[in-house]
């Protein structure tokens, strides 16, 4: 199929990663960093160090120009570091809705006073357009804006939202009737009445979504940034503690001096959480940036982590859990029947049959006999009706019929025939295991059932036992019966299931999920799918859907597959994983640090000090300089991990979390003595 | 002495600790019940509600956090200037025959805010400053309310962890006359009158002259029991527990160790029952237990070791200044654990005689934040406070908004957590900054004047109590920098923590499953014993390293 999808843009393409270093450079302005206040404090500090080393160069000092010269140098790295990586991941982002303004250019709409193709029109700028105004869209014209089909049906080219160069059909009525501004009407034309202010329409919301300029810090983060703050808050204070209480110990000692400024502020840089504050604002905008690689639009940040968090997925079973048709597989004659008569009879029943289930009949018959009977012609199609609900063939003077248990039945007594008495045990048999059975009769005869099956999606099963390993119970919601709908449920391995449901079914279910405390997902296109997606922390509207599904829904999955929201959830525990486990890796290299520091601060003061140099560094300026540096190149390095988030892994949570607490903890601990050891020798090595 | 048997005393500290798990789950079940009203019968039910009904409240009238802060503090605050008056006063009050005099303003500020925030920091010396009023109305009335005030917002804090969808946390003057009335009272009744049987003088004779020496006398058992109970620490003496009317055997010893942990230790096991899942009031005990255990182990270790320039002198056996010959190397240690992990503050041995090491040990108990078992209550709700903290960090790593018991922890939680966590260690070295910075009122000089100094603060911070004798404490800055650590380090915890209660109270609660963040296991307790270690050795490594650890190194040099 030829489908554009929107990765196109790499994580480091060279476009990128030159606008991202622009950036970089431009956010240094304290204004801009504000938002960021450890990055901010990190700034300051580099302008103190740096004013320093200026000093030497005026007034020669003791301390000389190169080791307050390095380490400031550093210290901006450290903030350049932090800005490019801010920088690189909104610029993905700009770049995408960059293509998506295209399609949003001001078009000219054609107003209607009335719904009627001939009715008079007044061109407007699509601008102009508001809730309630009717606009006709010709072909090879651009829907004006956000709306629903009122009248007509044409072929619809969405390729600038979903990225899906093949056409889809909206017509008026049902569940396809929305259109959306900025895509192509290709065949036809139809009445659009306009649901979206200006400004507001899905397209809109979309670029502000993916530019980051609407994206306001979800709960989580907000709470990040303040344990992120109060630990700054804290190591500041413990830093300049330390002066005087060095300027005590050094009175007292009667050697050493007090540990001077450039020594505090690369203590404290190396101290404050700068990992995370730096990497924090990337690890958002870049799990929505992977959402929308899979062409999900997420509408607000906060839906995403809400996904990481579901406790209970209700599906409908029709697309999500089975494909949408069911197929034969089998046939089960009735005593006194033989097979071949039914397969026969069933051939015949079908063959003019387009229906998907009638195809898998001939399709399934054909596999099993070689037969390829087709009905003589002369023969008439006795198509489908609401009514009757049985559908068939007449056939050299001989009426052919199958359709649902209890309508055959009737059918046949109609005609003067029996049921034979087993009929109802094999119907109720096949219902049992999760089958639709097809009775089908021969004139007034029955002569056995279709068992149609069906057909679950490829691997679902296997997704649900992951879901059930993170601890997230999957509802079925099937209009079935209950036994069928057991049946299913049982072979696909979900955990509970809701049968013959009415739409406001899921409203009440979701009401009394959530009433426990539970949060609740769900996906659906139909109008009357609205509000229990209005209802759901985690809403997700297929694009096919109808407006007001996509206007209640919080993400918005362009494929229109409703299994996507499995991968909703992962991108969601993605970015708060990550969070943590930068968090985690973060405060763990304070150890380290420590440890390269404080001895070479002390040193001077109590030279015994110098067995806490565990790490054997040369010098205490190299101590501390690679301290510093290793601090600073530990940003870049980690942009790969925030850019593409810690993989999820289906684990329960307690082996899960044992098992990021080795690697982002113990890890944290042992990877800076690692890092500052081998950067103190290469710095040892130049001869500094 | 007989050189000590580290195997014996290893057996005997097992024992020991053997003995407090099990009262402490006892205790905890009783106290349970307490506060579910299930003792409220007979005379001390009938006491009870007369109390209600003099105050005009009833166990139905529950407020929310606000207004059990609102009344926390003004009944904190009435205590206060109760005291406060009282010392003023004390020279024209009856039952004085020890003759003091008024005390002086700064140290009456000083010493009101220390009892009545359960720090019991000590700027006088009881037997020649307080008359025996200010002892029993004032001291020992605050050594019962402060403790009760603790246990009170102790058992708010655990209503609002496990109520649903409330914005009720109790009661408290309910919570206050239950904490009195059933667990204080009893228990420091009982224990007075084993400690008088055991030798502790109780009388109210007036001082007497034997010779050259005046021997002070006074109502010490009563005031003992509650002082270790309530873990206030605030001696009768000012030798505190090395005194032997306060202190008379080793039995004496391990009775008071034994009262100082009975509470606090108690505390996590209402907690399991009042949430109904005990799994985790054992999870909290066992933070606490381990890093009890290792600073017990490591303290021993050091005053085992000794100091080798003592050896060199020709000196045998282990350092014992400073220490009680009859409570020997183990008592002491387990006291020692014990008064500094918990907020207490009483001591059985002077603190600044410790080797190096081993005095690094009560002071990084107390820099943890007291919730080493902690205080009467304070301990519970400071734990809770760091657990909060290791769930949410915890709860991000395995990619879900994290959750405690079942509720979302969020922004506002966050932010009261941090403020119970990091306030104490921000005003330790907020004043110590100061106090270095000022010409010295250190006992010593070097390393350990500047150890001296941070555990001042330190102890004022964390409302242990305790001291390292040399510092001289009685000038101004230390008076008023020490009340000011003392209430804002009492106040600002509790406050938060009662609002963190009352916004978890209105949440949900999702009963756990696989997804969720088991906050019960081993891992979870070592990864929280991990984050305690973390916050409170971050914060400090500096000062410890200019402190103890250097003084160490320079004493291990030979200097």
């Amino acid at each position: 199929m030829a489908r554009k999808r929107y990765p196109g843009i790499a994580a480091f393409e060279p476009e990128l990663i030159r606008s991202a270093l622009v950036g970089a450079v431009q956010r240094l302005d304290p204004r801009r960093l504000a938002g960021n206040p450890v990055m901010l404090l990190v700034e300051i500090g580099g302008i103190i160090t740096t004013l320093i080393a200026l000093a030497g160069f005026v007034t020669p000092t003791a301390g000389g120009v190169f080791f307050p010269g390095m380490v400031s140098v550093w210290l901006w790295l450290t903030v350049l570091f932090a800005n490019f990586a801010a920088s690189l991941s909104e610029g993905r982002g700009k770049a995408r809705a960059a293509s998506l303004r295209e399609s949003r250019a001001a078009v000219p709409a054609r107003r209607l006073r009335e719904e009627a193709f001939d009715a008079p029109a007044v061109e407007v700028p699509s601008s102009d357009l508001r809730p309630g105004d009717l606009v006709l869209v010709r072909a090879v014209e651009v829907v004006p804006g956000d709306g629903e089909v009122v009248k007509g049906a044409a072929l619809v080219n969405e390729a600038a939202i979903t990225g899906e160069s093949a056409p889809v059909v909206r017509e008026a009525g049902g569940d396809r009737s929305a259109v959306t501004g900025g895509t192509t009407v290709i065949a036809n034309e139809i009445i659009v009445r306009i649901t979206a202010e200006p400004g507001q329409t899905f397209l809109d919301r979309m670029i502000a979504m993916v530019e980051g300029a609407q994206r306001r810090k979800t709960p989580n983060e907000v709470a990040l940034d303040i344990l992120i703050l109060a630990l700054t808050g804290v190591f500041l204070l413990a830093v300049a503690n330390i002066y005087p209480a060095s300027a005590y110990s050094a009175a007292a000692s009667g050697t050493g001096a007090p540990v001077g400024p450039v020594v505090l502020v690369a203590l404290f840089v190396c101290l404050a959480p700068t990992t995370i504050a730096a990497l924090l604002p990337a690890i958002g905008i870049a799990g929505m940036d992977r959402l929308f690689q899979r062409n999900v639009v997420a509408l607000s940040g906060r839906a995403i982590e809400a996904a990481g968090d579901v406790n209970i997925l209700l599906l409908d079973k029709t697309g999500t859990i089975t494909l949408g048709n069911r197929e034969a597989t089998g046939f089960v004659p009735v005593e006194g029947q033989s097979r071949a008569d039914l397969m026969e009879a069933a051939l015949l029943s079908s063959a003019a049959d387009e229906t998907p289930e009638g195809r898998s009949i001939v399709a399934l018959i054909r596999e099993k006999t070689g037969t390829d009977v087709t009905c003589p012609p002369g023969a008439t199609f006795i198509p489908f009706s609401a009514v009757t609900r049985v559908s068939g063939a007449e056939c050299r003077g001989t009426t052919y019929l199958k359709g649902a248990a209890d309508a055959v039945v009737k059918a046949v007594r109609e005609r003067g025939g029996t049921v034979p008495p087993d009929l109802a045990a094999k119907v109720t048999g096949i219902a049992s295991a999760g089958g639709t059975p097809l009775v089908v009769a021969r004139g007034s005869t029955i002569l056995g059932v279709i068992y149609l099956k069906d057909i679950l999606k490829t691997g679902i099963r296997e997704r649900f036992m992951d879901l059930r390993r993170i601890g997230i119970r999957t509802v079925m919601i099937t209009g079935d019966n209950p036994l069928t709908a057991a049946a299913i449920a049982a072979e696909a391995g979900v955990d509970d299931y809701l049968a013959e449901a009415k739409p406001d079914d899921k409203l009440r279910l979701i009401r009394e999920y959530q009433e426990e405390g539970y949060m609740v997902a769900m996906t659906g296109d139909g109008t009357n799918d609205a509000p229990a997606l209005a209802q759901a922390d985690v809403a997700v509207a297929m694009n096919s859907g109808t407006q007001p599904a996509r206007e209640a829904a919080n993400i918005i999955d362009l494929d229109s597959d409703p299994t996507k929201l499995l991968d909703i959830i992962e991108v969601g525990k993605e970015i708060l994983t990550t969070r943590g486990a930068l968090t985690t890796f973060s405060i763990a290299n304070d150890v380290a640090k420590y440890f390269a520091i404080i001895p070479a601060a002390l040193v001077g003061v109590y030279p015994r000090l110098a067995v806490l140099n565990i790490m054997a560094l040369a010098t205490p300026g190299s101590a501390i300089l690679s301290a510093v540096i290793f601090n600073a190149l530990v940003i870049p390095l980690l942009i790969p991990l925030a850019l593409t988030g810690v993989r999820f892994r289906p684990m329960p949570a307690s082996q899960l979390f044992v098992y990021n607490l080795i690697i982002f903890g113990l890890g944290g601990v042992v990877v800076p003595f690692i890092g500052i050891k081998m950067i103190d020798l290469a710095i040892a090595g130049m001869g500094w | 002495m007989t050189p000590p048997d580290p195997l014996m005393d290893a057996v005997a500290a097992a024992l020991f600790l053997l003995l407090v798990t099990g009262a402490a789950f006892l205790f905890g079940g009783y106290i349970h019940r307490v506060f579910s009203g299930g003792v409220s019968s007979g005379l001390p039910g009938a006491i009870e509600r007369a109390v209600y009904r003099f105050i005009g409240t009833s166990t139905d009238e529950e407020t929310g956090w606000r207004g059990y802060t609102r009344d926390l503090l003004i009944f904190n605050g009435i205590g206060f200037i109760a005291l406060f008056a009282l010392l003023l006063l004390q020279g024209i009050l009856p039952l004085n025959p020890g003759g003091a005099g008024a005390f002086d303003l700064l140290a009456a500020l000083n010493a009101a805010v220390s009892f009545v925030t359960n720090t019991n920091w000590q700027v006088y010396s009881g037997e020649v400053s307080a008359s025996y009023l200010s002892q029993m109305a004032g001291f020992t009335v605050q050594n019962f309310l402060s403790a009760a005030t603790g246990i009170s917002v102790a058992v708010a804090v655990m209503r609002g962890l496990t109520r649903r969808s409330t914005d009720r946390i109790g009661n408290f003057w309910v919570d206050m006359t239950r904490s009195v009335l059933y667990i204080l009272l009893p228990v420091a009744l009982a224990a007075a009158l084993l400690l008088a049987s055991q030798g502790v003088i109780q009388n109210l004779d007036a001082y007497v002259t034997a010779g050259p020496q005046t021997i002070a006398m006074g109502p010490v058992a009563s005031q003992e029991a509650i002082k270790l109970l309530g873990t206030n620490g605030g001696g009768f003496f000012a030798a505190n527990s090395a005194h032997p009317y306060e202190n008379p055997t080793p039995v004496t010893n391990l009775i008071e160790a034994f009262l100082i942990l009975l509470v606090p230790a108690a505390l996590p096991f209402v907690f399991g029952r009042m949430a109904g899942a005990m799994r985790q009031g054992w999870a909290i005990y066992a933070v606490m237990l381990v890093i009890y255990v290792a600073a017990l182990g490591g303290l021993y270790a050091a005053e085992l070791a000794g100091n080798p320039l003592v050896g060199e002198l020709g000196v045998s056996g282990i350092s014992m200044e400073g220490k009680e010959v009859r409570f020997g190397l183990m008592g002491t240690a387990l006291f020692t654990a014990s008064t500094t992990a918990t907020s207490c503050g009483a001591v059985d041995a002077m603190h600044d005689s410790l080797t190096p090491l081993g005095g690094m040990v009560p002071l990084f108990l107390i820099l943890l934040g007291e919730v080493v078992f902690g205080g009467a209550g304070s301990g519970f709700y400071t734990i809770t406070g760091f657990l909060v903290v290791a769930v949410f960090i915890a709860g991000l790593m395995i990619g879900r908004t994290p959750e405690f018991l079942g509720k979302k922890v969020e922004a506002a939680e966050m932010r009261m957590a941090v403020v119970t966590v990091l306030v104490p260690g921000v005003l330790v070295l907020l004043f110590s900054g100061i106090a270095l910075a000022l010409p010295g009122a250190m006992g010593n000089p070097g390393p350990h004047g500047l150890s001296e100094v941070v555990y001042a603060f330190a102890s004022m911070s964390n409302n242990n109590g305790s001291a390292f004798a040399g510092l001289d404490a009685t000038e101004p800055f230390y008076l008023l920098a020490g009340a000011l650590a003392m209430a804002v380090g009492r106040f600002a915890p509790a406050v938060a923590m009662l609002a963190l209660a009352g916004s978890m109270a209105e949440k949900k609660a999702v009963p756990p499953g696989p997804g969720t963040l088991p906050t019960a296991s081993p891992a979870f307790v070592a990864w929280t014993v991990i984050i305690i270690l973390l916050v409170g050795g971050l914060t400090f490594f500096p000062l410890l390293a200019m402190g103890p650890v250097a003084e160490y190194l320079m004493m291990a040099g030979g200097m």
